[in-house]
């Protein structure tokens, strides 16, 4: 833990990306206390206002603070990124433990499952599906989580792979622990590392899925502001008001560049071998 | 090699029945009808009647699994419906006018970023940490983060409106029939250049992020210092020894990220209103048009499927130390 902190303070890109994603939810957290503004109140009189003092980052059609729908938008779009990912990585352990421990059958069954899921185009997979779930924010977190759960599993499948030989392992298995006890006490902690990079890393996938599903008009839906749906409503004042445009598609870049450092220096500070591994990138762009 | 496709064919069956049954279930489960739509604007009394007529029409009255087993019938037959939009045209010729616009933009999208990421990674990993390896890094990183709406509206502000240089929807100027015969190519080439600058945008970080990585594995390798040793110029080093085996893993990458480049064209095609299947599919989800859903979701996965497949394959050709063993032969 000591070498993964040193490591890990060295990397200053990563430092400047855990800071931007703490400073990112506190402001979400604060949102009320940040605005006096109401997100979803409209004020006629003044629509599509530019940015004032009343209202730092301007007004929407409705004559919504833009502001502090962002700020409220913060919410739901990290909300979704952590639940959705939480979600996928509770059933990719489960399913890459079973497939890991177990072998044969389970295994094969699991693994075909799983390039089942990645040969397909998930974003139609998705849209399909959401065509017929009234979207609200938890149909799209669950239906992000049920679609993003494959890379997980096969990074802890591979785990479980190399540590079921392990004499720890093999150790406690003779003097007569459950298949379950050694799973959940033994091999898991030991797998969890490349776990918690991938986590890190799917969030800001997760957000950038939401927010394109958000924007086609298919995510979560209005009044809720999120990132995706602002920017959404705003594309079409987009000659008159830019920044309606602007400022929401901003965040979701800096968030998720924020995110991608810091899972990128995680990763090399637990592992230096895995330093600049391109298994990643197959998995961040949905 | 023939039997390997054949069994990897023969393989790829279950996992499309495997999504279409999973899509099928999911769609009719879920609450609301098509027939709500439809039935919406007669009036209360009329309506539970004229409910009951259309869902008797569309065969959704029936259980689940007679509806699937009979779209499965006609699926082989290659018969994948009629769409329940007004114009009720039949779902294959709707998909087949769009098909080619998609398979359009993703080839030439493909052709882009193969042609500039394999000179990029070259370049940045033959030059680890110089300048322009930091430049196409801060690149990569920020490839990844840009969401590609947001990427096609700012330019669209740029080269559309503020710039007037180029149009920014449709394939088509209005005007398209009165221009002369090389002014259709342009106003037709023009019109597709802001969409693909969208749709490359995103790939081009990731694939020069994996032929850089490929190629700074490869140039640690032994037989780089004995190419080196026996007196090679240096460009033949890279250019001939590293390169071909620094290109091996980008087929394999090249397979896998199709499903993002084909779900990418969804948000492209949407937000430059191009009329292909990424278009298609959004309007069907909207009007819940399930024979069009279904459609498309099976010819996607299909060819993301045999897309797959040929990369595989074409690895086999680039590489021959592969060689494709059928199980029990050896």
């Amino acid at each position: 833990m000591r070498n993964f902190w040193r490591a890990f303070a060295k990397n200053r890109l990563a430092i400047v990306g855990g800071v931007v994603v703490l400073i990112l939810v506190v402001l979400a957290v604060l949102a009320p206390v940040l605005t006096p503004w109401d997100p979803n109140r409209p004020d006629l009189r003044n629509m599509l206002g530019d940015s004032s003092r009343e209202h730092p980052l301007g007004t929407d059609q409705l004559g919504r603070d833009v502001l502090a729908r962002m700020l409220y938008g913060a919410r739901v779009s990290l909300t979704v990124g952590f639940v959705s990912m939480g979600i996928a990585t509770a059933i990719g352990i489960v399913l890459g433990s079973l497939a890991g421990y177990n072998g044969g059958i389970v295994d094969a069954t699991i693994m075909r499952a799983v390039d089942l899921m990645l040969v397909f185009p998930r974003f139609f997979l998705l849209l399909a599906v959401l065509a017929f779930l009234r979207p609200s924010i938890w149909t799209i977190m669950a239906v992000i989580g049920l679609t993003g759960w494959m890379g997980v599993t096969r990074l802890v499948r591979a785990e479980f792979l190399a540590l079921r030989e392990r004499e720890f392992v093999l150790w406690s298995q003779s003097v007569g622990a459950t298949g379950f006890r050694v799973v959940w006490r033994h091999i898991l902690p030991n797998a969890m590392a490349p776990v918690l990079v991938a986590m890190t890393l799917g969030i800001p996938a997760a957000i950038l899925t939401e927010s394109g599903l958000s924007f086609l008009g298919l995510g979560v839906q209005p009044p809720y502001a999120t990132w995706g749906n602002i920017l959404n409503e705003g594309k079409d004042a987009i000659e008159i008001a830019w920044w309606l445009s602007f400022y929401p598609g901003l965040a979701i870049l800096i968030t998720v560049l924020s995110y991608n450092l810091l899972g990128e220096g995680i990763r090399d500070a637990l592992d230096p071998r895995l330093r600049q591994s391109g298994r990643r990138l197959a998995t961040t762009r949905a | 090699m023939l039997w390997y496709a054949l069994r990897r064919l023969v393989l790829a069956l279950p996992l499309l029945l495997g999504i279409t049954f999973i899509t099928f279930a999911v769609i009719h489960l879920a609450p609301g009808e098509p027939v709500d739509l439809q039935a919406g604007d007669l009036n209360a009394k009329s309506s539970a009647q004229a409910r009951q007529l259309l869902r008797e029409m569309y065969g959704l009255d029936k259980p689940l699994a007679v509806q699937y087993w009979n779209w499965l019938g006609r699926l082989v037959r290659l018969d994948f419906g009629r769409s329940f939009a007004p114009d009720g045209r039949p779902v294959l010729q709707k998909i087949g006018e769009r098909l080619p616009v998609t398979l359009l933009l993703n080839i030439v999208e493909l052709l882009i970023i193969v042609a500039l990421s394999v000179p990029i990674g070259v370049y940045s990993a033959t030059r680890q940490y110089s300048t322009f390896d930091k430049i196409t890094t801060v690149f990569v990183f920020v490839g990844f983060a840009t969401p590609d709406f947001w990427l096609a509206l700012l330019l669209m502000i740029l080269f559309g409106i503020e710039l007037g240089w180029l149009p920014i929807s449709g394939l088509r100027s209005l005007n398209w029939e009165y221009l002369t015969f090389w002014r259709q190519q342009w106003d037709f080439l023009s019109h597709l250049i802001l969409p693909i600058l969208v749709a490359t945008f995103g790939g081009l970080a990731g694939f020069s992020r994996y032929m850089r990585q490929s190629m700074l594995e490869v140039v640690r390798q032994d037989y780089i210092q004995s190419a080196r040793a026996k007196g090679l110029a240096e460009g033949v080093v890279i250019g001939k020894h590293a390169l071909r085996n620094a290109l091996l893993p980008l087929v394999t990458i090249l397979g896998l990220s199709l499903p993002g480049l084909i779900g990418g064209s969804v948000i492209v095609e949407s937000i430059f209103a191009i009329p292909g299947m990424g278009q298609l599919m959004v309007q069907a989800v909207f009007e819940r048009d399930y024979p069009v859903i279904m459609g498309n979701l099976v010819i996607v996965a299909s060819l993301t499927l045999v897309a797959n497949l040929v990369a595989d394959l074409a690895y086999g050709l680039v590489d021959p130390r592969i060689r494709f063993v059928g199980r029990g032969r050896r």
